[in-house]
């Protein structure tokens, strides 16, 4: 036994080869039979991933998932942010770039408009939460934007550990509720087509959520929520400390 | 040959993700701006333009298509290694905070599209 999980542990990237081979299969049955290709198989899948994801969280009390379970830890390299960049250039291949320019301004408003609104939601969220002090209401606003822009702001402002924590959480939050929520919305907002997936890349941000999302709803539409996307946020560490802090200042003292 | 294909993609994503990083410094951001969409822009030009030339053989593609199919397999792993638990056991106030700008930016998305549909049209 012990040989068995030595094994799979100093193989761990090829085991998560394996195993998400697997997960992809058993996904592709149920896509099939229980739900007649109504739900696609790719989001199931994903949705199995989160699924494992709790599963190796709660056991393990972690934070990465099934991949602090030790057999599975190649997991963090095939889902890592290496990886995971790689194979979204990749998608670039055979994207428009006609859609892309006339889309461009538009993208680069859905990203100002994105990162402001996702900020303001999280200040008046953390405001009915009792935070009235305005570090720790930028720090909880720019967690709505995403997990990433959350601690970033959070460090260059001088927040307690317990608001980062939480601003952290409420990234995730979104970055799982993105994930989970757009194949069901997408009919609703019109998500079926490269241009509305730019904007759609733009006010979501948080680049796990988009591009898993749209991978569930469409995976044509996965380059172009990934190009705006992946400004997020850049531009949400850029704008929270500095403009939207001094906002929060001057309005919170 | 597969490996082309695989280089000229590395090639983007080192480019488009250095081009990113010294971005974030110059505008003094301790983050990557944009690395992977200007990795995304270089490819399509690159792709385009050795396509043109002739160059760009099967083989050579697939060394790209591979990781293009590899894509939802990544993802899946991705969620997989998400911390799935904090986000259910976090507070209210965290899954407020997740959720209320959602639904917010959701709502924006049919007016934008439409905004820039209309002046698509003039």
């Amino acid at each position: 036994m012990e040989i068995i999980t030595k094994f799979l542990e100093k193989n761990g990237l090829v085991v998560a080869f394996l195993s998400v081979g697997i997960v992809i299969y058993v996904s592709g049955i149920i896509s099939d039979k229980l739900t007649n290709k109504k739900i696609p198989a790719s989001a199931i899948a994903i949705l199995m991933g989160l699924v494992l994801a709790y599963i190796g969280g709660v056991y393990t009390q972690g934070e990465k998932g099934i991949a602090d379970i030790k057999i599975f830890s190649g997991f963090g390299m095939m889902g890592g942010s290496m990886l995971r960049d790689f194979a979204i250039v990749s998608t670039a291949m055979g994207a428009s770039f006609l859609v892309m320019k006339r889309t461009g301004w538009v993208g680069a408003l859905s990203l100002f408009l994105g990162i402001v609104l996702s900020f303001l939601a999280g200040v008046v969220v953390a405001l009915l939460g009792g935070y009235t002090d305005a570090i720790s209401l930028t720090t909880i606003g720019a967690g709505a934007c995403t997990y990433i822009v959350g601690p970033v702001t959070g460090a260059a402002i001088g927040a307690n550990s317990d608001v980062m924590a939480l601003s952290i959480a409420a990234g995730v939050v979104k970055a799982v509720a993105v994930t989970i929520g757009t194949p069901f919305i997408a009919k609703y907002i019109g998500l079926n087509n490269p241009h509305t997936a730019m904007i759609f890349g733009g006010l979501m941000g948080t680049t796990s959520g988009v591009t898993a999302g749209l991978a569930a709803t469409d995976p044509k539409l996965v380059p172009y929520g990934a190009l705006t996307a992946t400004f997020y946020t850049g531009l949400g560490c850029l704008f929270c400390p500095s403009i939207l802090f001094l906002l929060m200042k001057m309005i919170f003292g | 040959m597969i490996i082309y294909g695989v280089a000229i993609l590395a090639f983007c994503y080192v480019i488009g993700q250095l081009f990113g990083e010294f971005l974030g410094k110059s505008i003094g951001v301790d983050a990557n701006v944009g690395g992977v969409g200007f990795a995304m822009l270089l490819l399509i030009i690159l792709s385009d333009w050795i396509n043109k030339k002739g160059y760009l053989d099967r083989n050579t593609e697939n060394g790209i298509m591979f990781w293009n199919q590899m894509y939802i397999p990544i993802v899946v792993a991705m969620s997989a290694t998400q911390n799935v638990r904090v986000a259910f056991s976090s507070g209210f106030i965290a899954v407020l905070a997740g959720l209320v700008p959602i639904i917010i930016c959701a709502i924006t998305i049919p007016f934008l599209a439409k905004l820039s549909k209309n002046t698509q049209l003039d």
